[in-house]
């Protein structure tokens, strides 16, 4: 396990309470804690060196210049990329994927053409899909579940064909926290000239990641769950692919050359950032990657398997001594096969009533779909409660999660037939 | 008192484990069904008029405690009301939930159990889950004043 005590000490929110009682954060697939790292890099910027880059002549735009252009090179390190020219800051992994969606896809994407998707998608790696295939004539299909939330890899052979321009999948589950097997259905995609987008918006954040071992062609994440700042987020892609796109939004920045009719794109990542970035926050994310590269991002992998394995006991456990069937968990039971987002319901609690009654105990957690209502649908259920660990969490927040759980069955259990 | 007692103090407990007039009606006035596809609470109401008067309601509901005991507390208050007695109560109930959101409201007698709910007006976000079986039968009360024949309508929280 992870120093906890001393990670603590570096996140001041931590030290907050909630409704009277110390908070117990367990939201992190939503967004995460920042460090004070990561604080005091915003602050840091507009205190010293605030001004805009890559076009003043003068010393504080230079040093601003150079502080955007670090956290580049950081990241391109941080999931093995070759070239930070392949790294494309945008807003979130949402902006991330909509470029892919407008760009590349409306270049290549034509009608009868088929985009494979998984039903376990964030909206946000649907509903740009959902848009290209309604805007070219293209069709989106959809890989079949295993009752624990896995993707079932017989129907990925059978659904990856000879028509599927793209396969688009999230490398680990908001709902499920199942990690997907990319690798694999990497080669599925190639195989058949493909592309694959992996959505990283979880799995940047939790796994050690190589866009090599995934052998992903796109790849998007969000700053703001792995201790960023809000308002970043990183588009990947294989150079000569990114080359290939034609621009997405025009405006500063992302030109060479502009006469009154025409322009010349900018080079390589500039072309896809158009207009003044967030500069701020790009350089307070190159803190947060400094922050997960001191701990390791193997040691935090292997942190949250423990404390998933934990909580797995747990769950285990207080289903059969305290809540009977009531407890569902959703997922793999397999701490290797997940990361560390508990999907589950109580009974017929509504789960925003489990909500409510574990925030009124300092314990924050998600309650509702998730962003995810087809699979909520799949599960015949209006939502669930999510608990998600990161590098703060401790075997006694786990504990708590479960005491607050006996209290929410306590006040809210045995609902008559309705 | 801790906020949870506050929010779902005895009144919405009692209701939510024991809510009033389930069930359906047969061959209702109208028949409406309320969605809050943010949460998916769902409910169906009938509603049986006869001069006028509320003869009968019924609710079948799934979905959070503040919805079902909302719904349940509404059916009681309006059972045996006339149409314009119950409107009245709507907009009581609806002023009180939407309209004062910084205090308190006391509400007239016969609807007093209902100010258990202004405990949900702390926490915005569930105001709609209270709501819900209020526009719904607002919808009702609509579809038997306009004598509409289809009878059955949607109504959607946005
Ligand atoms: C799997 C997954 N994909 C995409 C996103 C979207 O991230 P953002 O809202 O930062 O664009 C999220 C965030 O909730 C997510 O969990």
């Amino acid at each position: 396990m992870l120093n906890t005590n001393e990670i603590r000490k570096d996140f001041p929110i931590l030290s907050r309470e909630v409704n009277g009682k110390k908070l117990i954060y367990l939201d992190n697939a939503a967004t995460s804690q920042k460090p004070i790292q990561v604080i005091d890099a915003i602050s840091d910027y507009y205190k010293r060196y605030n001004a805009n880059v890559h076009r003043g002549i003068h010393t504080l735009s230079e040093e601003a210049t150079t502080a955007y252009e670090e956290t580049r090179e950081l990241i391109t390190d941080f999931i093995k990329a070759d070239d930070s020219k392949e790294i494309i800051f945008t807003a979130n992994a949402t902006a991330a994927i909509n470029l892919v969606a407008f760009s590349w896809g409306k270049a290549n994407i034509k009608k009868g053409d088929e985009i494979v998707l998984s039903p376990m998608e964030h909206h946000s790696n649907l509903v740009p899909w959902q848009m290209l295939a309604k805007e070219t004539g293209a069709k989106l299909l959809f890989l079949e579940l295993t009752e624990d939330g896995q993707i079932d890899m017989e129907s990925a052979k059978e659904w990856i064909g000879p028509h599927t321009k793209l396969v688009a999948i999230t490398q680990m589950s908001n709902v499920f926290g199942t990690i997907n097997p990319i690798a694999e259905i990497a080669k599925l995609a190639h195989a058949r000239g493909a592309l694959l987008l992996v959505d990283g918006a979880q799995g940047v954040p939790h796994i050690p990641t190589s866009v090599h071992e995934l052998q992903c062609d796109f790849l998007a994440f969000s700053m703001h769950k792995m201790l960023g700042p809000t308002g970043v987020g990183v588009l990947w892609a294989k150079r000569e692919i990114l080359e290939a796109m034609p621009p997405f939004m025009g405006g500063g920045d992302m030109i060479s050359s502009v006469k009154l009719t025409s322009f010349t794109a900018n080079e390589l990542p500039w072309k896809f950032e158009a207009g003044t970035p967030n500069i701020a926050d790009v350089i307070a994310s190159g803190a947060a990657i400094t922050y997960l590269n001191k701990i390791g991002m193997q040691a935090v992998r292997e942190h949250e398997i423990e404390l998933s394995k934990y909580a797995l006991s747990l769950f285990a456990e207080t289903s059969k001594n305290g809540m009977g069937d009531d407890l569902v968990l959703y997922g793999p039971l397999d701490a290797s096969k997940r990361g560390g987002v508990f999907s589950f319901n109580l009974g017929d609690i509504h789960p925003h009533d489990i909500g409510q009654i574990l925030s009124d105990q300092g314990v924050a957690i998600r309650a509702g779909h998730h962003c995810c209502q087809p699979l909520m649908n799949e599960l015949g259920v209006p939502g669930t409660a999510r608990a998600s660990f990161y590098i703060y969490n401790t075997k006694e927040e786990v504990d708590m999660l479960f005491t607050a759980l006996k209290e929410a069955k306590k006040v809210l259990g045995h609902v008559s037939i309705r | 008192m801790s906020l949870s007692d506050e929010l779902y103090r005895e009144t919405i407990l009692d209701h939510y484990h024991h809510p009033r007039n389930r069930g359906v009606i047969e061959k209702p006035s109208t028949l409406v069904e309320g969605v809050n596809p943010l949460c998916g609470d769902e409910l169906t109401l009938y509603l049986q008029v006869e001069d006028s008067k509320i003869k009968d309601i019924k609710l079948t509901a799934k979905g959070c405690s503040i919805n079902t005991a909302s719904g349940s507390m509404m059916t009681d208050a309006v059972l045996g009301q006339s149409i314009a007695e119950a409107q009245k109560i709507i907009d009581s109930f609806k002023h009180m939930m939407l309209e004062s959101r910084e205090k308190d409201v006391s509400l007239p007698e016969n609807m007093e159990e209902l100010e258990a709910l202004q405990g949900v007006k702390k926490y915005p976000v569930r105001i709609k889950c209270a709501i819900l079986p209020w526009n719904t039968l607002t919808q009702a009360i609509k579809n038997v004043s306009a004598n509409n024949s289809e009878k059955s309508t949607k109504v959607e929280m946005s």
